[in-house]
């Protein structure tokens, strides 16, 4: 027999439910316990970049739209930087930007849309640059733990194509993570669907 | 700076297939999931202050009532936050969310014909304090009927979301109460591949922290993600 390390366990999860709009929603699921829906706000207007709309629906193996979904976006403001105390540049973000946005597709279509700015380039590992992009995190009934993807943009071809996170991923399976510009607004659209399974399974990741 | 966070040992959770959860079928990726290397993108995210919090926002038993308490068992759940390397997590947001006690959810959604409490919304939150410490008050809520075979039924449970330090400890789960008869019937505690597992989210009774003539008191503690004391060093020499 070994030793034991002093290291504890995860705690293990278990999927979010169909109820989980009480939770992270509240507003969403007719309860009003005061205040603003958490999250509603990624950007405040008036804070700094070009603001865009993301618009998008949340797809089963089926194709048939999941209409209980919550999907939570995190993401750096226009210059890049997180309003986090680990980023070296967070005391430079703007008031107002949070960076952190609670999206909720609707009941009955199943489709979502949020309003945000779109982030700069974001400091990579080694020096590097990471291309533009939104850390999203997505939970529903029938979803036994949360899964993560990143959303990057279709129009940004050059740092697309160094980014050293993307070219982790197999070229045919990257477009699954490009949001495509739909409308040019203002503000403008972006396309982004997240297929759960099926032939064009979107590319989730384990970080 | 703290460096990477350990890696989530993914044979320890559910897997997203998992058949006898019948929902997982169409909702489940089937391809490996990509590892990438952590970036600040990972290792940050939001943080929360008690400015956003009220003072009810943690007592279920009060912050829906109208003309009284909500009806049934009144209990404290209480524990910690800590990290894989044992140390508490402060400022973590915990968001609950539970069905009243006669198993129905305040939820548009809901159908089961147990009543809705008018006194109860079943919606709760609350930051971890220095200690990583956190306590909800609320009632039992009681197990209900789902449609996943023909007479299945969930234990009495409690969700649970909590927001840590960086985005990349992300974690929702549910907690049961010791000697419920149902979470070893139950589909979706079955999706838990190991028994010891199952274990941790079985919330023991602590008379210890019971409030006499009040409330029975639940312990669940709660572990986020830990990371290595320094950065993985896999940079050139000099830069």
């Amino acid at each position: 027999m070994a030793g034991r390390l002093p290291y504890l366990k995860e705690t293990p999860a278990q999927t979010a439910g169909p109820y989980v709009h009480i939770g992270l929603a509240p507003a969403t699921a007719g309860l009003q316990p005061g205040g603003p829906q958490p999250g509603a706000e990624i950007a405040a207007p008036g804070v700094s970049g070009r603001r865009i709309r993301i618009e998008g629906t949340v797809l089963d193996a089926d194709g048939a739209p999941v209409r209980d979904a919550v999907i939570e976006v995190w993401q750096a403001d226009a210059a890049g930087r997180y309003p986090h105390p680990e980023d070296p540049r967070a005391h430079e973000v703007e008031p107002g930007f949070n960076g952190w946005g609670r999206v909720v597709p609707d009941l009955a279509s199943g489709r979502f849309a949020f309003e945000t700015i779109k982030p700069g380039p974001i400091p990579g590992p080694n020096g590097g640059s990471q291309a533009p992009h939104l850390t999203l995190w997505l939970v529903a009934r029938g979803i036994n733990i949360g899964l993560h993807t990143r959303l990057c943009f279709a129009d940004e071809d050059a740092a697309n194509a160094a980014c050293p996170v993307l070219a982790r991923i197999e070229p045919h399976r990257r477009p699954t993570l490009l949001a495509a510009p739909e409308q040019p607004g203002p503000p403008p659209v972006y396309r982004f669907d997240i297929h759960l399974a099926g032939p064009a399974e979107t590319v989730f990741l384990d970080i | 700076m703290p460096g990477d966070f350990y890696p989530r040992d993914r044979a320890w959770h559910p897997p997203a297939l998992a058949p006898a959860y019948k929902t997982s079928l169409a909702r489940a990726p089937r391809r490996p999931l990509v590892a990438l290397g952590q970036t600040l993108s990972e290792t940050t995210g939001p943080v929360f202050g008690p400015s956003g919090i009220g003072p009810l926002d943690h007592d279920l038993l009060r912050n829906h009532a109208g003309d009284g308490p909500p009806i049934g068992e009144r209990i404290l759940v209480h524990g910690r936050v800590l990290d894989e390397n044992a140390r508490p997590v402060a400022g973590a947001l915990i968001e609950v969310w539970q069905a009243n006690a006669g198993g129905r959810y305040r939820h548009v959604n809901d159908g089961y014909l147990a009543p809705l409490d008018p006194n109860f919304g079943g919606w709760g939150r609350t930051l971890t304090d220095a200690e990583g410490a956190y306590v909800f008050r609320t009632v039992r809520p009681g197990p209900y009927p789902w449609p996943n075979g023909v007479n299945s039924w969930r234990p009495a449970h409690i969700h649970f979301s909590l927001l840590g330090h960086a985005f990349c400890q992300r974690l929702i789960t549910q907690m049961y109460f010791e000697g419920d008869p149902l979470v070893p019937r139950c589909a979706i505690v079955n999706t838990l591949p190991d028994p010891a597992a199952v274990e941790r989210l079985v919330a023991p009774l602590d008379l210890n922290a019971a409030e006499p003539f009040d409330a029975l008191a639940y312990r669940f503690d709660i572990v986020l993600r830990g990371r290595r004391a320094t950065p993985f060093e896999n940079r050139p020499e000099g830069s």
